[in-house]
């Protein structure tokens, strides 16, 4: 590494490092600028979302190579759904990770959340509305995430140990709720009850077509007006901001992956008759990112959380309340957990013991690592979750596609984790000899 | 007791003066009867060996400590400082050697963390970027290449630099820093000592801890050497030289004379 070696000027490596580390959006003037500034920091190995973007691009070729059904709209939107799960529960996961915790029960309290809600709706049973199960499903998880928190934050025990613990607890208390009813530890969520309805079309219910396309471009329109706004207002007022041309490549892009997926999801994609339209789940997915983001990249709290993250101790000395920030963060990770938990009974029309949390919770934090965030704490955001949650989804949606037995499906999880990790850890340890070279 | 700094009844007083401070953790007895007077646009260097209660001393005045006997005088009136709440409400910032700044957070962020400006209840980025840029240029911190890059990718005298402008923010009438310059090359060193002439010379109270003589020379206007939990003595820069500083730090007491009679603070 060029950095580590001792230089002859020493102010020359230290501007070529800060070039480096500097993000390319701060200090480009220009398209040109920035873009050369990124290929350093490529160069350096500080990739940011490319690795990303990359996988999404060799699982789609790999995949489509092999089976021709991967890229039908079908599936595609199949593997949108799919992906939702583990876009939400790596959304979750960033709660905690951005501490430099971890929350190993976030499967099982996804569980615990969809069985409850499942069998609060039952008709035969306890008949609640639908918004009633919801609610109770969400509270009975945040309630799960404060006492692991409260757990964690005043007996500062372990967060690998306490969730470690709760997974199991929580892995009984689900088989438990499931047992309960006429059901024989399956209740289902095919029937004709308005409530039943109204979870199974949480991921399977569809906007009209004509609608989708009118609530795509109103949604274009307010994203790309809100960031163009600001970008603007903050070159005005001198302010460090990107240069407008970068800030119309956003937007433009924002447009085309909008368009692109509101066009898959218009094509029927019914064997017989039609079924077209932009599933709920989409929008769902996108409401809970819009409103994580807001909260970690907009608020105080937020601010604390990558606080914390980064260093603890001046955090403390700043006058933030670290024990409240996190249980705060698993009591928000465990309610996510729960939005996570109702997609999942409603993609498989109900629950059952087949429910792995164990694998999936390894799944979500794969997503949020292969996204970008980081195990050790302070770096990552929630859209992470969502770009990584569509990595996951697409090896598992290829993989179930293939008809590969479920082995080599374990296998092949196991090996995507270990991957992401590694980057991970690599990716930090070139970062802090960085600065340590420098100061 | 001739001292023209210390006793002129001219001078309007320093700005916090201690009084007989006394610390004692269990049987061990940090500090005994430490008086201090730190004037206002004055750098008064605290040095002293390792173990000395510098480090003590400095956290009983930022409020992170409580002392058990002992007075503190601020701007003449007798004050409480039992948090680091209660000295930053006087006006008391301390920066720590490597512990105040988050590395993931970029400059604005840092100088900001626990006090954000909010608009509607969200961050008002727009607000803190201004005052931050503000801050920087006046206290002429201007290597940076921008204030919204993460603190991880400074030099640390740059850090130093971030550390010392978040601390002179908020009306900060003293400023403590501990041990700015371990650590830190010889341009980067130049950097902060010229910092903490800006705040001396902007009237602010500055106290600094260090080990390095070079540094207190060239900086401070006083200096003040504690042995084993005593302040040994406390004067002008100019009525020491280095190895009548070397001997209080290391005895207690200096044979030497260089200004006129001050064995007046040896241990007794």
């Amino acid at each position: 590494m060029a950095r580590a070696e001792a230089p002859e000027d020493p102010t020359a490596s230290a501007e070529a490092a800060a070039i480096v580390d500097v993000p390319p959006e701060i200090v480009a003037q220009s398209l040109g600028e920035w873009f050369r500034a990124w290929l350093t920091r490529l160069r350096a190995g500080e990739s940011g979302v490319l690795p990303v973007v990359l996988g999404l691009v060799i699982i789609s070729i790999v995949f489509t190579a092999i089976s021709p059904v991967f890229l039908s709209a079908g599936n595609l939107v199949n593997l949108f759904q799919q992906s939702a799960v583990f876009m939400v529960l790596a959304m979750a996961e960033i709660f905690v990770l951005l501490l430099g915790e971890i929350d190993l029960a976030t499967g099982y309290t996804a569980g615990v959340g969809g069985v409850i809600a499942v069998q609060l709706v039952q008709p035969v049973t306890t008949k609640w509305p639908w918004w009633g199960a919801i609610l109770a499903a969400l509270l009975v998880c945040a309630l799960i995430g404060l006492i692991q928190g409260t757990l964690i934050t005043r007996l500062r025990l372990s967060s690998l140990i306490v969730t470690l613990a709760f997974s199991l607890i929580l892995s009984g208390v689900m088989l438990i709720l499931l047992g309960l009813g006429p059901f024989s530890g399956y209740p289902g969520l095919l029937g004709q009850s308005p409530n039943i309805v109204a979870l199974h079309k949480l991921m399977w219910g569809t906007i009209d077509p004509t609608l989708s396309w009118i609530g795509m471009v109103v949604l274009v329109l307010i994203v790309g007006g809100i960031l163009w706004w600001s970008d603007s207002r903050r070159r005005r007022s001198g302010l460090v901001a990107p240069p407008a041309s970068l800030t119309i490549l956003k937007i433009a892009l924002i447009a085309v992956v909008s368009v692109v997926v509101v066009a898959i999801c218009n094509i029927n994609r019914a064997a017989t008759g039609t079924l077209a339209g932009v599933p709920w789940v989409i929008p769902i997915v996108l409401a809970v990112l819009a409103v994580w983001m807001m909260l970690v990249q907009r608020t105080r709290f937020g601010r604390y959380i990558y606080a914390i993250g980064g260093n603890p101790e001046a955090a403390r000395r700043a006058g933030v309340n670290l024990a409240w920030i996190r249980t705060w963060c698993f009591v928000l990770c465990a309610f996510t957990a729960g939005i996570g938990g109702l997609l999942y009974a409603s993609y498989l029309g109900g629950m059952s013991n087949n429910f792995n949390g164990g694998q999936i919770v390894l799944y979500a934090i794969a997503a949020a690592v292969i996204g970008g965030t980081s195990l050790f704490g302070g770096r990552g955001k929630m859209l992470h979750g969502v770009l990584g949650g569509l990595v996951i989804g697409g090896i598992y949606n290829g993989l179930y596609l293939l008809a590969i037995d479920v082995q080599w499906q374990f296998i092949v999880t196991g090996f995507v984790l270990l991957v992401a990790v590694t980057i991970d850890a690599l990716s930090r340890r070139s970062a802090t000899s960085g600065s340590a070279a420098r100061v | 007791m001739a001292q023209v700094t210390k006793d002129s009844p001219a001078a309007a007083g320093p700005l916090l003066a201690l009084r007989g401070i006394e610390k004692h953790f269990g049987p061990v007895q940090a500090l005994y009867n430490v008086d201090l007077d730190l004037p206002a646009g004055q750098a008064t260097a605290l040095v002293g060996d390792n173990g000395a209660g510098k480090s003590v001393l400095t956290k009983c005045i930022a409020g992170i400590y409580q002392v058990d006997h002992g007075q503190f005088l601020w701007e003449g009136r007798p004050v409480q400082v039992h948090s680091p709440r209660d000295a930053a409400r006087l006006g008391i910032e301390t920066v720590y050697q490597d512990l105040a700044l988050a590395d993931n957070l970029d400059i604005v962020q840092n100088m900001f963390l626990g006090r954000e400006r909010l608009r509607n209840g969200l961050l008002n980025e727009d607000d803190m970027e201004r005052a931050a840029a503000q801050t920087l240029s006046n206290l002429r911190v201007t290597t940076v290449r921008s204030i919204r890059q993460p603190v991880a990718s400074l030099s640390g005298g740059q850090r130093q630099s971030v550390a010392v402008a978040k601390a002179v923010m908020w009306n900060s009438k003293l400023v403590m820093l501990d041990e700015p310059t371990a650590a830190l090359g010889v341009v980067q060193t130049k950097m902060v000592l010229d910092l903490v002439r800006r705040l001396r010379d902007r009237g602010l109270a500055v106290m600094m801890i260090s080990h390095n003589l070079n540094d207190v020379f060239e900086v401070a206007d006083r200096v003040a050497v504690m042995y084993l939990g005593r302040l040994v003595v406390q004067d002008r820069a100019s009525a020491f030289d280095r190895q009548s500083v070397v001997e209080y730090m290391t005895t207690g007491t200096s044979g030497r004379v260089a200004g006129d009679g001050k064995e007046k603070h040896g241990p007794s």
